[in-house]
Formats: C-alpha cells, sequence, structure tokens
C-alpha cells in the first residue's frame, strides 16, 4: 500500500468538514474522488498533503505515519498535487515554476539537473513552447497543465490532482485525459484524483470513492459506483423522490 | 563569450559600482567623497533589505534596527573594549545576524502587513532598551575617544579607510545578492514571494528560507552600523534606530526596482541624488521626506517593478544585461 488513510476526519470549529474517511490505496492505481460540491474532497487532499493537520485519524504513506507532518515534507516524501484554483507563481517562467518543482520535491536537484527536467516535463505536458513565458500569462488550461508540470517535476510517488479538467474545453480535456493515463503507465505514478467531468473520471479511474457532506459514503469500481443508490440521491437528491414527481 | 552573456548582469552591476567608487578616489576631494559615501552606504543598505524585499516579499519597516544594534555592539568594544575596528565590525554583524535570527524564528510566521507592524514595533523597542541601558551610555549614547583614529593613521586618514572599507562591504553584498538571485535558495525565496503556500507544498521549507533570508538581510546592514558610528566618532540612540530611514531604505529599493540585483544600486543613487537637490532647495527643504512619502506612492501605484524591472517589461533585449 503507497497511501493508508485510517479514520480521517477534520473539523472547522462546529463544521465537521470531514469525518472518519477510511480508505488503502495500492500502488499503481488511480483512485477517483468524487462527490457534490462542498463534500469535503479538497479538505480530504488537504489533510493527506500536511496542509491541513487532520483532527482525527491516521495517514501512513509509503508505510511512514505521516499524519500532520508539514507540507514541504511531504513533497520531499514523494507527494505532489495540483490546485483546483491555479497558483502559477506569476512573476516566474513557465520553466523556473518547473524548476521549482525539480529543485525542491524528492529528488531535491540542483538548478542545472532540475533545468532538464523541466524541459522534458514541459515537453510531456505540451508547454513546452511556452517555457519562456511569464507563467501569469497563460491561459486556465495552460495553467493547469503547468500545475501538472510543476508537480511530476517532483518525480513524485503519488500525485494528488485536484479537478485538473474543471474549465477547460473539450479537446482540452481530451488532452489532459491522455496525460492522466500516460503519467501512471509511462512514470509508474499513482494517482488520486478529484473530478466533476464524470465520463472523463470513470474512464481513467479503477476505483472510485465518494464524499458527501464529509461522509464517506461508497467506494468501488465505477460500475459498482454508478449504480449506488446512496451516490444517486447524493447527486439527484431522493430517487424515488424524483421518480414520484416525474409521474405525476 | 558565452561566459560574458551568462554573467552579463554581474558584469554591469560591478561596472556601475566601479564607476561610483572611482569617482572620489580619482578627484582627491574630500566632498566628493562624502557624497559618494552616502550613496554607497544606501546602495549597501537598499541591497541587503533587497534580499527580503525583493526577493523574498517580506516588507521590513524596522531594518534600521540592525544598523544600529551592530553599530551599538561595535561602537561598545572599539570604545569601552579598545578592540579594533575589524573586530567591532564582525561583532555588529555576528549580533544582528543573531537577532535576525531569533526575530525571524518569532515573527515571520506572521504575513504581509502583520509582518511590517511587527518589525517597526521591534524597532521601537530595541530604541526604548538602548535609551535606558547604562552600559550602552542611555540616551546620551557614546563617544570614541580621539586616540582611536591614530591607530588607522589619524583621522584624516581613517576618513578614506572608512569609505573604501565600505566600498568592499558594497561589493560584497552585491555579490552575494547576485549569487542569491541565481541560486537554489534564491529560486525558493523567489517561489516564496509568488506564493508561499504554493511553494511549501512543491517543498520549500519556507520557515527556515526565510529565517536565511532575513539573516543575510540582516548582517551586512549591521557591520555597516559600526562602520558607520566610528566614521561619525560618536553614536545615540536616537540617529541609530531611526525609523525614518527604514522607509528611506524601501523608497530606494521600490524606485530602482525590487527583486533586482542592479535596481538599489540605481534606487539608491537616484534618491540620494534627489534628496541632496532637495535639502539645499530653499522650498523644499524642510519638506524632503514628505517628497520621499510622495514618491513612494507614485512608485507604487505607477511603476510597482521600479526602474530596472520596468525597463526588462518593456525591452527584452535587456533582460540579460539588467538584473
Amino acid at each position: 500500500m503507497i497511501l493508508q488513510v485510517e479514520g480521517v476526519g477534520k473539523r472547522f470549529g462546529g463544521l465537521q468538514a470531514l469525518s472518519d474517511v477510511t480508505f488503502d490505496l495500492p500502488e499503481g492505481q488511480i483512485l477517483g474522488l468524487i462527490g457534490p460540491n462542498g463534500a469535503g474532497k479538497t479538505t480530504l487532499f488537504n489533510c493527506i498533503s500536511g496542509v491541513y493537520e487532520p483532527t482525527d485519524g491516521r495517514v501512513t504513506f509509503r508505510g511512514e505515519d505521516v499524519t500532520g507532518s508539514k507540507p514541504y515534507l511531504m513533497a520531499r516524501r514523494g507527494m505532489a498535487r495540483t490546485h483546483q484554483i491555479v497558483r502559477p507563481l506569476n512573476e516566474l517562467s513557465v520553466r523556473e515554476n518547473v524548476i521549482v518543482g525539480a529543485c525542491f520535491g524528492r529528488e531535491n536537484h540542483r538548478l542545472p539537473a532540475a533545468g532538464d527536467i523541466a524541459d522534458e516535463v514541459l515537453e510531456f505536458v505540451r508547454l513546452a513552447d511556452r517555457s519562456d513565458q511569464l507563467a501569469g500569462s497563460l491561459n486556465v488550461g495552460q495553467k493547469k497543465r503547468l500545475e501538472m508540470a510543476r508537480a511530476l517535476a517532483a518525480r513524485p510517488y503519488l500525485l494528488l490532482l485536484d479537478e485538473v479538467l474543471a474549465g477547460l474545453n473539450p479537446s482540452e480535456i481530451v488532452m489532459m485525459v491522455e496525460i492522466v493515463k500516460r503519467i501512471r503507465t509511462e512514470r509508474n505514478v499513482t494517482i488520486i484524483m478529484i473530478e466533476h467531468v464524470m465520463h472523463a473520471v470513470m474512464n481513467v479511474s479503477d476505483r472510485l470513492l465518494v464524499l458527501d457532506y464529509g461522509r464517506q459514503i461508497a467506494e468501488g469500481t465505477p460500475e459498482e459506483v454508478a449504480n449506488n443508490e446512496k451516490v444517486i440521491e447524493a447527486y439527484l437528491g431522493d430517487p424515488k423522490l424524483a421518480e414520484r414527481l416525474m409521474t405525476g | 563569450m558565452s561566459t560574458v552573456r551568462k554573467y552579463l548582469g554581474l558584469i554591469v552591476t560591478i561596472g556601475v559600482l566601479l564607476m561610483l567608487v572611482a569617482w572620489p578616489a580619482i578627484t582627491g576631494k574630500d566632498i566628493t567623497r562624502e557624497t559618494t559615501f552616502t550613496i554607497l552606504l544606501s546602495v549597501a543598505l537598499a541591497s541587503s533589505l533587497n534580499i527580503l524585499l525583493g526577493y523574498t516579499g517580506y516588507v521590513s519597516f524596522g531594518h534600521v534596527v540592525f544598523f544600529g544594534l551592530g553599530g551599538y555592539v561595535g561602537f561598545y568594544l572599539m570604545s569601552a573594549q579598545g578592540m579594533s575596528l575589524w573586530i567591532s565590525m564582525l561583532a555588529g554583524g555576528v549580533s544582528a545576524g543573531v537577532l535576525a535570527f531569533l526575530l525571524g524564528k518569532a515573527i515571520l510566521r506572521l504575513r504581509g502587513g502583520y509582518f511590517a507592524l511587527a518589525t517597526i514595533g521591534i524597532n521601537e523597542a530595541m530604541r526604548a532598551f538602548i535609551n535606558n541601558f547604562e552600559p550602552f551610555g542611555g540616551p546620551t549614547g557614546m563617544t570614541l575617544n580621539f586616540s582611536v583614529y591614530r591607530d588607522y593613521g589619524g583621522a584624516g586618514q581613517a576618513l578614506w579607510l572608512s569609505y573604501y572599507v565600505l566600498a568592499a562591504l558594497t561589493f560584497i553584498v552585491l555579490i552575494v545578492s547576485y549569487l542569491v538571485r541565481t541560486s537554489k535558495f534564491g529560486l525558493g525565496l523567489l517561489a516564496i514571494r509568488e506564493d508561499e503556500d504554493a511553494a511549501e507544498v512543491m517543498g520549500v521549507n519556507a520557515p527556515n528560507v526565510k529565517t536565511w533570508a532575513y539573516v543575510l538581510s540582516a548582517i551586512i546592514p549591521g557591520m555597516l552600523g559600526v562602520l558607520f558610528f566610528f566614521k561619525n566618532g560618536s553614536i545615540e540612540p536616537a540617529p541609530a534606530f531611526r525609523l525614518h530611514f527604514s522607509i528611506e531604505m524601501i523608497v530606494m529599493v521600490m524606485l530602482g526596482g525590487q527583486g533586482t540585483v542592479l535596481g538599489p544600486i540605481l534606487g539608491a543613487y537616484g534618491y540620494q541624488s534627489l534628496r541632496g537637490f532637495l535639502l539645499t532647495s530653499p522650498i523644499f527643504k524642510d519638506i524632503q521626506l514628505a517628497v520621499a512619502g510622495v514618491l513612494l506612492l507614485v512608485i507604487v501605484l505607477f511603476v510597482p517593478a521600479g526602474v530596472v524591472g520596468w525597463l526588462r517589461q518593456r525591452v527584452p533585449v535587456l533582460r540579460r544585461a539588467l538584473q
């Protein structure tokens, strides 16, 4: 198991944003994390990657208890993530952004080696032609790919993707899904992805985990989850109520 | 050729500074030396502050505290313990660095305006403390016995010596500034400036890196304090911890271009020239600080990148030469 999450919960004052989430993630899998807005998906990412310290529970990464560890230590251990709302280092060039990822990530490279990695990764996410542009001048789709490139440059074992498809047009979505698949097959990186674009997440994931109001309501293969009543209810409201309303 | 291209930014910076330094040495006039002394002091202080303000993005309104504390520690060693200028300068730099390290651990977790406020508080607290600290002479401060200068070839010679030591320190600051700007450590600082949380997620150990940037930006001001008050012959709390001196440093960094190596040199030169003009003009002599305030406002509103940053944005050809 590359990652084990046991009974993780997070409370903000009176708000229980996340409670009792438990799952194991074997190496090489892609786990899709879905749920309605405000379900606690990003909070779960933050608890895993060290941005928040969980109120309860335990996170184990590659056999080491990392609960409440700092984000920069998690990066060193081989966990990288992208942000739902992109966070480019605006006044630095695209290439410099990626070099930061390579320099301070798991392999802790020096600048020249980090530069080579940046060039390779930018080629991989198809941003090579933008390398010398300032990161702030990219469009949303390109910024999403930049986030991806920065995370990959760290050479992580585990990659957390937070809505990398949101805000992209259909052709960009196709390109990004392709990239995600190639990350797993060519780079042997385990992935957890939060996603709202259903056909994409169903297509890419080996397994899905569904959150609703901070609780884990279902887990299983895409087919199992798609037919799970609780999941349908969470997304559509009460299915029987919907049915009754439809039939008059 | 490629080496020249690679280090063009450094060559231009050093070239500009060499011209400044050589001017009084060629003319040999005391008045030119005094003017250049003021400018070089500003260049060195502004460049030190730039490591924190320009590279790391943390605004310190109380940076003069390191100049004052270093000055006091060194001055005490020279006047009361009879130590040489060299050892005293070293001690001044070390004490400023230690203070920055301790402060960094305590207040660098504050962001934006809160950090800036804390730095003002620290400067005021330090001044109040020195004011009441008898070994350092309390409110009346300390004076150097004139005989001290004999070891340095007499008072007249000591002035020239101070000038050359200052020039050497300024070179050191600029080389450190350049090395930081082009190093992995510096890239970590820039990442923090752009987005501290994102930088941490990418693996930048922000608390540590920020603290070292703060220490680095404090050491040279501590040494400069010793040199300045050695040349001055006396030290008092008010001139050592002048808050508006900190603000002038910020104006100089912003004017020249924060986050660039060359910017603080041009900013310091520009600001000191302007100040020299204002102080001697009958209309402006009483309101020269107000003019500095307005200048800061105009820069922040219209050219936040400063002269060098503006040129870099507008004229891409110059990017390699202006760093």
